[in-house]
């Protein structure tokens, strides 16, 4: 099994999984707002190197989210639109899953039950999700949501939007800069894939409704 | 790449239609066009964050209607092109990455095509070779130009263009303080036509002495335009007769904010063709299918001798086969791709017809 993973919650960021959850090969981008630019030359990158082509990949899996909209929408608008062109099945993981199975690992080794996976949403608020680590695997709980690190609960808390807050949330220090990253996405999907689990849809987990509000009555001109 | 008679597949996703065009050198194929208008009428005006999350929806399956439609598949296609700007910057990401995608997976060619350029280009789909000493007067939601087009593959140059609403937002604008409705050209335009043009005069923007200067010595607006102050006096007009307890006369504030809109525009066109050389005038844009614009246009062409070309109004509004007609106007002239690392430029300026 060949498996070609997309992540664009956070950073920008690509890999190439086998069927035991091995990387044939990654690519990730540490900035968060020039997606559109590096996302595809990323893509192209690590086929050339691996010797892969379309044809020979079994499934894709993209991130959808929750993030920032324009990025989060760049990763789902590449993947859909590669698994159309190479007519391959395509895949929806939700993305702090991928700081989850590590995060999972690390809480059973500190006997930590249930913890917090947490991103930086902007606006002063976080992604988060709370999850059960079952002998060093994830399960989700509860979530995500999108709120005011304030309002998470009090647990140990895994990722960058942890980091950012160490007054409100309980960072975990290895982990306080950890992003999602396509690479672990892919580990998470693996699993799923090859016991022929479902998956999700590549709808994306946009949280937040749009901006937009509807005008009110005319404002006096005079 | 078949540089004589390219297939080439477009798509655009600057504004509120996703669009997917293909074409074979000028002849087009299909025109495939999904708009999320219907999702900003409550708001009165296009809000970008949901034209963004409408072209992500959009994209596969228009994608797919428009390959149908044309009955050709992604691997006859001999390149690739996407709007890459001007245009709202969520809304330009989803279609460059969509393409960039499509060209890692098929491993064509990829042009970085400008959409204001490429509303010229689509003329040659409609009427063939595109004439010389040609301007292009654009008119839609998101903009308001006058470009001069000597080459429309290397050397398009902005004349003038508005400096704060597009036209079509000014009727957006106008047509909600009229209690109109969205979109509000269509709107206006009916209405106007029970309405008296010279009810009311309102202001022509940007047409004082100081910022029109002479053909000289031109002034700082000499081809461009404002329609904001144009919006606040139709807001003073209706609350007067708010004010002095009569019925607001809609349909002669909505003829006569229409003429004040015309009037400028293509008084100004004029002025920008007779002074520049120009002899052929294409007119493009949404708002094209304004049936005021389109006489006075007609009218005023005529009266200085300058031909008009009126693409029908499919080709008009935003749509992929117009960014399928440029590039394939740019790969027939040997232009080279623009690969797949460029960024979309929300304001892409004229002069870069492609990356
Ligand atoms: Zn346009």
């Amino acid at each position: 099994m060949l498996i070609l993973s997309i992540d664009t919650s956070a950073i920008a960021s690509a890999a190439l999984l086998t069927g035991e959850g091995e990387t044939l090969q990654a690519f990730a981008t540490e900035d968060t707002r020039t997606h559109a630019e590096v996302l595809a030359p990323g893509i192209h990158g690590l086929l050339c190197a691996a010797g892969v082509s379309g044809a020979e990949l079994d499934a894709l899996v993209v991130g959808v989210g929750p993030g920032p909209f324009t990025g989060l929408r760049s990763g789902i608008a590449t993947a859909r639109a590669l698994a159309f062109a190479w007519n391959k099945p395509l895949h929806g993981v939700m993305s702090l899953d991928a700081i989850a199975v590590d995060a999972a690992l690390d809480a059973w080794r500190l006997g930590i039950d249930e913890f917090i996976v947490a991103t930086d949403a902007r606006r002063k608020e976080v992604y988060w999700a709370r999850y059960y680590s079952t002998g060093g695997t994830h399960q989700l709980i509860d979530g995500p949501h999108v709120s005011a690190p304030a309002d998470v609960p009090e647990l140990p808390a895994y990722g960058r939007g942890a980091g950012l807050y160490p007054e409100q949330l309980k960072a975990v220090p290895d982990f306080s800069g950890t992003q999602p990253t396509a690479e672990a996405l892919g580990r998470t999907a693996v699993v799923s894939l090859v016991r022929g689990l479902p998956l999700l849809e590549t709808t994306p987990l946009y949280l937040r409704e749009s901006d937009a509000k509807v005008p009110g009555p005319r404002k006096r001109a005079l | 790449m078949n540089r004589s008679e390219p297939l080439v597949l477009g798509i655009e996703s600057s504004c509120d239609e996703t669009g997917v065009g293909i074409v074979r050198g000028d002849t087009l194929l299909t025109n495939t066009v999904s708009s999320s208008m219907e999702e900003h009428v409550r708001f009165g005006g296009v809000i970008p964050e949901i034209a963004s999350r409408a072209h992500l929806d959009a994209f596969v399956p228009t994608l797919q209607q428009a390959l149908d439609q044309a009955g050709v598949t992604l691997d006859e296609v001999d390149a690739l092109a996407v709007t890459s700007g001007p245009g709202l910057a969520g809304a330009l990401m989803v279609g460059v990455c969509a393409a960039k995608a499509l060209a890692v997976a098929t491993g064509k060619p990829l042009y970085a095509i400008n959409h204001l350029v490429a509303h010229v280009g689509v003329g040659l789909l409609d009427g063939g070779a595109l004439p010389e000493n040609l301007g292009a007067l654009l008119v839609s939601g998101g903009h308001t130009e006058i470009l001069r087009v000597k080459s429309i593959t290397d050397d398009v140059e902005l004349l003038g263009s508005t400096i704060d609403d597009a036209a079509g937002e000014a009727y957006d604008k106008v047509a909600r303080i009229l209690g109109l409705g969205y979109p509000g050209g269509p709107a206006i335009d009916k209405l106007a036509r029970e309405g008296n043009p010279k009810a009311i005069r309102f202001p022509r923007g940007l047409s004082q002495p100081k910022y029109m200067g002479t053909a000289e010595a031109p002034g700082p607006h000499r081809y461009d335009w404002s329609f904001s102050g144009l919006k606040t006096a139709v807001a003073r007009a209706v609350e007067q007769f708010e004010a002095a307890g009569q019925d607001v006369p809609v349909a002669d504030i909505a003829a006569s904010f229409q003429e004040a809109v015309v009037d400028v525009i293509t008084a100004k066109a004029m002025l920008a063709c007779t002074e520049n050389g120009i002899t052929n005038l294409l007119l493009g844009g949404g708002v094209a299918a304004n049936s005021r614009l389109r006489a006075l246009t007609e009218e005023r062409c005529a009266a200085h001798g300058i031909s008009l070309r009126v693409p029908p109004i499919s080709l008009c509004t935003d749509n992929g086969a117009m960014v399928a007609a440029l590039a394939s106007q740019i790969v027939m002239a040997g232009g080279e791709p623009s690969g797949i690392g460029f960024a979309p430029d929300s304001s892409m300026p004229v002069t870069s017809i492609h990356l």
